[in-house]
């Protein structure tokens, strides 16, 4: 055992460096410091660029497009990424169904979908929560009747993410009414411009129109587009959990996070000293540093265990449950710092609009932001029910 | 970077569980702390001349397997399943490390004795008025011809009472606190001029006061290194003690979960309750935290000083508030039984309680690490 980078290693990680260093869209650059919302083109823009080079999917096997690198070049890949502040991409399509799709797929679906998942063609949106269906997704109840070589789905979805945007979604619909809970259920692959879908946003109390309502009113999917066996898609649905989880822990971003918090804290002032040499800010600095090494190193065993052949299994849910508090903390630190900067609200630059923001550019989104991550605890399963799953699948009570 | 263990590792840690499961039974265990040397020596002898895993941290060239801190995780890991009082951080981690990082004639001929299991350390390095400061040392070295004598009071030296050996820290010069002066000695523990107190520890082993009283050493019962040495094999011993601290918060959820399984109140069994349940995964969140922290500190061990404290600190605080954590919860959880001398829970409980505090509690590790990263 060893935390040794080899001479291939280093190498690996200063071609990395010089290519983001050449290749990060400069928009996005200026947006990001500017703390503006980003839109469909900025999320693609990088996306795009990854795409050209062949390095838009590191975790996926080579023979779908992954980069088949070790385990340690896709650890310098997140900490070079995260270092220089590169956006996050979009886990719908790359981290989500594209998983689901070549391990479960058809080879005419492999063929059609996972080629336009890494080129950017297709934006990807998760139709799984319900009204009615939280914490409790098998008690879906939107339905799909077979019609022949089409499916009929009826019901309504929400919390999709940036489905606003999508031109698929991945759908978790009812299939066999008469079976109990997670039997009934099927995986759909879903056009989003079909006629009789329609997406209405929702707000979220930092402003953004980031999550939406999907309603589906006598949707017509071809059977072809199903994943696996009719009424077995909940095998699909568990498997993008435990992937969505690992990846969840956003340990790379957290750790630009704390760097970025220990610069500005270093020149605030409080009173007359620098913020980070208050005792108590410091304090709550070096126990969230603590926990994110804590948080990195089980994700390192996670995949150390993955590379051997295990998982990720349940223990995953570890990952998702520290990885999510840490990233409210980060943002609760953030906000903290901004005393009183953090309530102007901020709404971005419109159209024309060229006032400077009020107070100093990284306080602009602080409140947005911290209000925007209490999602973290509970999307992916809400840290509630990762519990009742370490409980009853790890410790088997 | 890579975090798989070899085969040979692997081969030690089935080695040592399966000795381990035979001898350290829950009975086995409270015959030894009641007999009247608090231990049984059988024990010893076995881990070192018999299976010979005494040898696996210590260099080829002096009759070891070659390992290093690796190692010492596994073994601890493995000892702290089963609560075992052996001496392994005093003698094979403080007293081996120290030597080992010393060098010279005497690691030369104390190192096989350790490996054959005839040399038993003990390392004496904190004082009634230092708490964690390593450096805050009152005993004095003298230098008299070509050694040295010492006089002085060394508190709470676990396994004095067994030691062949003391690992001894003391002033060749400064006032109290300065880190110049300070030096480590290796003294044959039944040297003229040492008297003990002993005593048993709330967590089952045997440790004593120690005095010195003009007690004359040879100069070469220095290990040259000064704090720097001291600190170096402090935050050694502190991390073996993570790793012991991985095996036992790892055991005590495992009972907590069998308990659970078992108790049955309200017609049901006790794991069947959900607030229960949550609690246990966050047993195990802390536990496997636990783990990673100890894995995280003993791979660095090896940097630089600061590189290493800074992991070291940082381990040792998590694992100590996690600790605090799972033991508490393994207590409540198993409820009046668990505050009982009955039921093994108990003894794991004291025992991670005291390691919470030794080497630094997890405020003195917080401080130390601030210090050395978030410093105005």
């Amino acid at each position: 055992m060893d935390l040794d980078f080899s001479a291939e290693d280093l190498a690996f990680r200063d071609e990395v460096r010089t290519f983001i260093a050449e290749n990060y869209p400069a928009q996005l650059r200026g947006k990001q410091d500017e703390g503006e919302e980003l839109g469909k083109e900025d999320f693609l823009a990088w996306h795009k660029v990854l795409a050209k080079k062949g390095w838009v999917a590191p975790a996926w096997p080579v023979e779908y497009g992954g980069t088949g690198w070790t385990q340690t070049q896709r650890y310098i890949w997140s900490e070079e990424t995260a270092r220089a502040d590169c956006i996050r991409l979009l886990p719908f399509g790359l981290s989500m169904v594209g998983p689901v799709i070549y391990t479960f797929g058809t080879p005419e679906q492999k063929a059609h979908f996972l080629p336009r998942i890494l080129s950017g063609e297709d934006w990807w949106c998760q139709g799984y929560s319900e009204p009615g269906s939280g914490s409790d997704l098998a008690s879906l109840r939107t339905k799909a009747e077979r019609d022949g070589d089409h499916y009929v789905v009826n019901g309504q979805k929400t919390w999709t993410t940036l489905a606003q945007h999508a031109d698929w979604g991945f759908f978790l619909v009812r299939t066999d009414p008469e079976a109990k809970m997670q039997e009934g259920i099927s995986f759909l692959l879903i056009d989003m411009k079909s006629p009789g879908i329609e997406v209405r946003p929702i707000i979220t109390l930092g402003g953004e129109h980031e999550v939406n309502e999907v309603f589906l009113d006598n949707v017509r999917v071809p059977v072809a587009n199903r994943v696996f066996e009719e009424n077995k898609g909940w095998t699909c649905a568990k498997f993008l959990l435990a992937h969505e989880r690992v990846g969840i822990a956003g340990v790379a971003s957290s750790k630009r996070s704390i760097e970025r918090i220990k610069d500005i804290a270093k020149t605030e002032m409080d009173g007359d000293k620098a913020l980070l040499a208050n005792p108590f800010f410091k304090r709550k600095v070096a126990e969230l540093e603590i926990d994110l090494a804590a948080l990195e190193y089980t994700e390192l065993r996670t995949l150390a265990g993955m590379a051997a052949g295990r998982g990720p299994g349940p223990e995953s849910s570890v990952l998702k449950i520290k990885g999510s508090e840490i990233q409210q903390r980060l943002t609760e630190l953030t906000l903290e710092m901004a005393g009183h900067y953090g309530a102007p609200y901020f709404r971005g630059f419109g159209e024309g609009d060229n006032e400077h923001p009020i107070g100093p550019a990284w306080a602009n989104r602080a409140a947005p932001t911290y209000y925007n991550a209490r999602k973290t605890t509970i999307y992916g399963g809400s840290n509630e029910i990762q519990r009742n799953v370490i409980a009853k699948m790890v410790l088997g009570l | 970077m890579d975090l798989s263990t070899t085969e040979t590792q692997d081969m030690l840690r089935d080695t040592l569980a399966r000795f381990l499961a035979d001898t350290y039974s829950f009975d086995a265990r409270q015959k030894m702390l009641a007999s009247p040397e608090g231990r049984d020596p059988g024990i010893w002898k076995a881990l070192s001349s018999e299976l010979g895993l005494t040898c696996a941290p210590f260099s080829e060239e002096l009759g070891g397997m070659g390992g290093g801190a690796i190692e010492n995780m596994i073994m601890m890991e493995e000892l702290g399943k089963v609560i075992a009082i052996e001496p392994w951080l005093q003698t094979v981690v403080a007293g081996g490390g120290a030597l080992t990082a010393a060098g010279g004639a005497l690691a030369e001929a104390t190192i096989p004795q350790i490996i054959s299991g005839d040399c038993l350390i003990a390392f004496a390095y904190a004082e009634p008025q230092g708490r964690y400061n390593l450096a805050d040392i009152g005993t004095t070295a003298k230098q008299d011809g070509a050694g040295y004598v010492l006089n002085g009071h060394k508190a709470v030296v676990y396994a004095a009472p067994w030691a062949t050996h003391l690992l001894v820290t003391a002033r060749t010069g400064g006032g109290r606190r300065d880190r110049g002066g300070v030096e480590l000695f290796l003294v044959e523990a039944n040297a003229k001029g040492i008297s003990r107190r002993d005593y048993p520890t709330v967590d089952g082993f045997r440790a004593s006061e120690v005095y010195f009283e003009n007690v004359a050493i040879p100069g070469e019962a220095l290990l040259p290194g000064g704090i720097d040495l001291v600190e170096r094999v402090a935050d050694e011993c502190t991390m073996a003690l993570c790793a012991e601290a991985t095996g036992i918060a790892r055991t005590m959820l495992a009972q907590t979960v069998e308990y659970t399984q078992q108790r049955k109140q309200f017609g049901q069994p006790i794991g069947k309750f959900q607030s229960l349940q949550h609690r246990m995964a966050d047993m195990l969140v802390e536990a496997e935290q636990i783990a990673s922290m100890s894995l995280m500190g003993t791979l660095r061990l090896g940097e630089e000083a600061v590189a290493r404290k800074t992991a070291v600190s940082a381990a040792k605080s998590k694992v100590a508030r996690g600790l605090k954590f799972v033991g508490q919860s393994a207590i409540q959880t198993h409820g009046g039984i668990g505050i009982t001398m009955e039921l093994g829970i108990g003894h794991y409980f004291k025992r991670s309680t005291m390691i919470e505090n030794q080497f630094g509690s997890a405020d003195y590790h917080l401080e130390r690490y601030e210090a050395l990263t978030l410093a105005d």
